[in-house]
This record gives structure tokens, sequence and C-alpha cells, in this order.
């Protein structure tokens, strides 16, 4: 046995060492040749020869990521010349800052960390790096070479809370949802108060993963909600496919996210909020190439809507009467013209204190702090 | 409510019983394969590719079994022939399965296929309570609970039993008798594997119909802790499984009421679960503990 006594270490150590490359492989690494930084250009962000996205799950998930993929694949066929660095799978950890230096090695001046919680280890690689620039999406902090941008995409939540307030039978709505951010909080007060405008019978019952995705979770809250008479599920997952497809099999509707997945509900799917990132994208790397950052909206917090295309409601289902997408149509012409803005007071939380003044229209980076929930809203916000 | 917590448990728990019952055979050989999770992985991803390209979440299934020994054999190699360190040999084969289906994987995560629907017993079904609890699952689900006594007579009620063992107490006294310890204990770890298989098979073509990179999410860690809860009986580990699953369950459940609890805490259970009985090992878990892994377990 003594002669073999070092070689199982040997061989296991290989081991690991290949499936930390695979891992690697299936998960993020932009495959290109090292290049030397690119320090052409005068303002930051300029001269680079590639631009990097970092996604926090894989490209085609239903939903977050994939619409976010869509938009850097726009990117792409945008500036031929630039080469598009896509990294899959990136956590939201030091190992994201591990592939941003890489990204800004291989050429990049310019990069996307796209989930929230990459805007950490986005704030860090920034200031090690003042002459790349970084867009981040949905962040709500900032630095000299860091601008966020997001989507008010609560405006089509609303809308499609106004789709599932006429569709329900029981008068009972599902979310389910991740983290207690303001994103998801806020979603889940618009979907909430869309559907009340139009049936104010309904309650939207809330239930918390505390992860983007994991299917087993997704897949147990959604027969926890169906259970309990719930006959429309939405969801604020970064994967969405699970719970879509369970609610189709249990034969409840279900309203989308991020991304159109009717095809995988073809009885149940209502509509759901889609992100349109492409338009935006590629005006953002334009911007920052020709040096005109530091003078544009980008810089700081750049948010938009439902009017600028970036957010949008997804295909009616089949099941959706002509009446009911008219009167959501509708809806939709009134927000972008400015006569209905979902979150006009008064707006009360759970306990019936008014939490907006009536007429009050609060602006979208107040809206960005909320910390409760809404009349009708049954669930707790976890501490 | 308790109808839905409890149908919820077994719902949630049965991947887990899989592979914590296969732990558990693979331990009473002497052999602890922190691997499981790899194994389930690889078991989710043959399950869904195999049910996705033939349409046969039966045949899905099948080969996820296959592709969870073989997998599980690497481990076996490792640490029988090559006398490696079992927690880290173990630890390897998890990282190399993580790493392979994430690889392999990519193609399927948009796919979507037909997978094992729920199968209601007749009449059996039909009792109140007892009925939705126990009788309208998928067919993996019934085999998984099946397996708790099937296990439990093969090893105390039968020869080969005696000898898995035995092997597992004192390898010598399987010599003795005739039996080649580490025949007997390649072929516990590759139905530890297979087990651990048909668990990830049971997540995504039974309960999820979906495939996503690490869907397994530490269920295959969870599995091996709740082996020591369970103090290597087949019974116990039942109870420990599905009250794994039933605490997710119930948390959900009481979210969806209204009740305030964090699903933070919930998110902990397992790695508080597991920590606090590999803290608290009393000395009766001690006792039943297979003699074979005190050298794993305390390094003596």
């Amino acid at each position: 046995m003594s002669r073999y006594a070092f070689r199982p270490f040997v061989f296991f150590t290989w081991i690991a060492i290949a499936s930390l490359v695979l891992a690697a492989c299936g998960g993020a690494a932009p495959a290109t040749t090292p290049q030397a930084t690119a320090a052409g250009g005068t303002a930051p962000g300029t001269g680079g020869t590639a631009v990097g996205f970092i996604f926090v799950g894989p490209r085609d998930d239903y939903g977050y990521n994939q619409a976010a993929y869509l938009g850097s694949e726009a990117v792409k066929q945008a500036f031929p010349d630039l080469k598009v660095l896509q990294a899959e799978n990136v956590p939201e950890t030091e190992e994201a800052e591990r592939i941003m230096e890489q990204m800004i090695r291989d050429g990049a001046m310019i990069i996307f960390p796209t989930s929230y919680g990459h805007l950490d280890p986005a704030l860090a690689v920034a200031e090690r790096h003042p002459e790349a620039i970084f867009v981040h999406q949905g962040g709500l902090k900032t630095a000299e070479n860091l601008g966020t941008y997001f989507g008010t995409i609560w405006e089509a939540v609303y809308l499609s809370g106004v789709a599932a307030g006429k569709m329900t039978q029981t008068n009972k709505l599902g979310y389910i949802v991740s983290f207690p951010i303001p994103q998801v909080l806020l979603n889940i007060n618009a979907f909430t108060l869309g559907a009340r405008s139009v049936n104010p019978e309904v309650t939207t019952t809330v239930v918390f993963t505390a992860n983007w995705c994991d299917p087993g979770k997704q897949a147990e809250a959604a027969n926890t909600l169906i259970a309990q008479g719930v006959d429309v599920l939405t969801q604020h997952q970064d994967c969405t496919k699970t719970i879509v497809e369970t609610a189709e099999r249990n034969g409840i509707m279900s309203v989308g996210y991020h991304a159109d997945a009717s095809t995988l509900a073809p009885k149940g799917w209502i509509t759901g909020s889609i992100w349109n990132w492409g338009p935006l994208y590629v005006d953002m790397v334009k911007t920052i190439q020709d040096g005109k950052w530091a003078d544009s909206p980008y810089k700081g917090k750049y948010r938009v809507g439902l009017k600028d295309g970036v957010v949008d409601l997804a295909p009616f289902g089949a099941s959706v009467s002509e009446e009911i997408q008219a009167l959501v149509m509708e809806k939709k012409q009134a927000i972008i013209a400015g006569t209905l803005y979902p979150f006009e007071g008064p707006i009360k939380d759970q306990d019936g204190t008014v939490r907006i003044e009536a007429g009050v229209r609060p602006a979208v980076e107040d809206l960005e702090t909320t910390d409760y929930l809404v009349e009708g809203v049954i669930g707790t916000i976890p501490k | 409510m308790i109808v839905a917590v409890l149908v919820g448990a077994i719902r949630s728990g049965t991947s887990v019983l899989f592979a914590c019952l296969g732990e558990l055979v693979a331990e009473r050989a002497g052999i602890v394969n922190l691997g499981a999770e790899g194994a389930m992985l690889v078991g989710a991803l043959t399950a869904f590719s195999v049910t996705a390209l033939t349409g046969n979440p039966y045949l899905g299934a099948l080969a996820a079994a296959l592709a969870g020994a073989l997998f599980s054999l690497i481990h076996a190699y490792l640490a029988i022939h090559r006398r490696a360190n079992q927690l880290a040999s173990g630890l390897a084969v998890m990282i190399l399965g993580q790493g392979l289906t994430a690889f392999f994987g990519r193609t399927y995560v948009s796919t979507q296929i037909k997978g094992l629907d729920p199968v209601s017993i007749p009449l059996l079904s039909k009792i109140p309570a007892i009925g939705p609890i126990l009788f309208q699952h998928d067919v993996l689900t019934y085999l998984s609970i099946l397996l708790v006594p099937i296990i439990w007579f093969f090893l105390y009620r039968t020869r080969w039993g005696l000898v898995l063992r035995a092997t597992g107490e004192r390898e010598t006294v399987a010599y003795a008798t005739g039996h080649s310890p580490d025949r007997v204990r390649y072929a516990a770890v590759a139905f530890g594997g297979l087990l651990a298989g048909l668990g990830g098979a049971q997540l995504s073509i039974a309960y999820t119909l979906n495939w996503v990179e690490n869907m397994t999410q530490g269920r295959g860690i969870v599995a091996v802790a709740l082996v020591i809860f369970a103090s290597w009986s087949p019974w116990q580990a039942l109870v420990g499984c599905y009250l794994f699953g039933g605490a997710l369950a119930l948390q959900l459940t009481l979210q969806a009421r209204g009740l305030g609890v964090s699903p933070y805490i919930m998110s902990m259970v397992p790695y508080v679960l597991t920590l606090a009985v590999l803290l608290v090992v009393s000395q009766r878990q001690r006792n039943a503990m297979p003699e074979g892994l005190r050298a794993v377990f305390e390094g003596t």
C-alpha cells in the first residue's frame, strides 16, 4: 500500500482541478486571448476594444438574465467592431470582481454588472479602475465612474395586476418573491394596486423564498399558494420557468416577469412584464464611447419606463378577453401620457397608515426606498 | 393546513430521502460519500436530458439511477482502492459533479419536458387527510417510501445485509467469513449513488420539471447530515427527511397565511441542523455509528 501512498492524493487533486476548470467553463470565463489593457482615449470608458456583461444566472432562464442577455446581443449587433464579453452565472461575490478585472485585462472599458448584488463588487473594481466606466443595473449607489440604470418595471407590473384583477375567480392572487429589497416590494405593491383598482375584493398573498432561483423551493411555494386557493400566480424570481409551469399544470393562471414565457403556459398565461434593454444598452455604449458619459444622464441613477419602451407588457394569453385587453391597453396609454400614475396617493400600507398623501406622486427615487406593503397584501416583510 | 404541510413535507423531502437512504447504505459499509450532492446533480441532469430526448420519464429515471451509480464509483475507487481520505475525495467528487452538470446542462436550461405526473392510488387516495398526504404522489415518491422497509429488511434480516454491516463495523470479520470487504463497499457506494441519482431525478423530472445549474442547492449534503441525525436507521432517516421537507413546507404555509416567519431562518435550518447534529452527536449515536466510520469522522 505504501507504494501508492502519495498517488491518490495526486489523483483527486487532478479531479478537483479538472472540475473547477469545467465549472468555470460552464459558468463564466470569457474565453478571449489576453490583450494589452487599452489605454487609448482620454475620457474614461473610451478606447476600449470590448464591452463586458456579467449575468448572475444562465442566459436562457426565461427571466432576468435572459432579458439582459438579449440586450447584450443587441450591443453585439450594433457594434460589430467591439468584442462583447458575456459571462453567465457570475456569483454576487468577490468572484464577480475577479471576472470584471479579467474583462478589463481583455480590453473592456465599459462593463455592465447586471445583477443587484453585483453592485458592491463593481464599486470595488470601479475604484481600482478609474479609466473604465461601469453601468450597473438596478443599483442605488453610484460612484465617479459608476452609474446605475433601471426601468420602472412596476408600471408594467401594475398593468399586469389590472389584468390579473379582472381574470381572477377566487380574488386571491399569489406572489412568489425572493428577498425584501425595495424593487421587490415595489412590484408587489404595484401589482396589488393594479388589481384592486379594478377589483377591490382582491388580495395578494406573498411568499419569500430567500433565493433567486431554487426550483425546488419555487415549486413548493407555488403548490402552497395553490392550496390556499390562489388562482393567479406571479413572481419576482430570476428563473421563472418552474413557477409558470407549475401553475399551468395545476390549471391556474400565471402572470410572467422579466421575459415572455407564454409558450410555457398556453392555457393560463395572462400577460407579464418584460424588459427591452437593447436600445438603452446600445445608446449607453455609444454615449460612453463618444466620451460624453460625464455629461449624460447615465452618470448617476438613470431611470426609464413604459414610455421609453424599455419596459413593456408581454403579449396577452388566449384566455384574456378583448374587453380586458382593451382596458389594460387604455391604462397603458394613460401611464405613458402621464394621466395615470400607479403610485398616486392616497396609498395606505397594511396597517392602514397613509404612506403617500392624497394627490402626491412620489419621485421614482423615493419609490425605490419602499419598505412597506400596501393594503390588500397578505404577508409580512421578513426582518 | 396540517394536511397541506404534510403533503409538502413529503413532496420536498423525497429527493433528500433517496439520497439519505443511499448514503445510509454506503456508510453502513464504512464509506462516507459527500459526493452524494454531485451524484444527485448528475442524476437530475441525466434524468432531465434523457426525458427530453426520448420523451419517456421512466427511461429518464432509470438512466439517472445508472448515472448516479457510475458517478459514485469515482469516489468508491478513490476511497476504497486508493485509500484516499474519504471526506476530501467526497468533496472533490461533489465539485466535479457540480462542474460537469453545469457544463453539460447548458443546453437544457430552457427545455420543456413531460415528466412524471402524480398517480393517485385507487380507493386509498380517497381517504380523507391520509389520502392526499400519502397516496397522491409520483411513482418515485412511492418508491422512496417503499425503499425504507426494504432497506431495513435487507440490512437486518438478510445474510447480505449482515455482511454489509459487518464490513462497516470491522472488515476483518468480513474477511474471516470469506467476503471481500472492498467488493461489498464498492457495491454499497454504487447503490448509494444509484439512490442519489434517483433523488436528483425526482427533483428534475417529477417535482420541478426543470433543469437549472446546481438545482439541488445542498440537498445532498443535508442528506449526509441526516444520516447521522438518523443514527444510521432507515426509519429514522424517513422521519429526518420529512422533518427537513416539513420545515420548508411549514415555513411557506405560515407565510402564505400572513404570519411573519423569516425565510432566512428557514434557509439556515439545514445548516444549523447539520452543525447541531455534528456538535451534539449523542452517545447513543456514537454507539450506533459503524465502527469503520470512526476513522473517518474522528480521525483515529
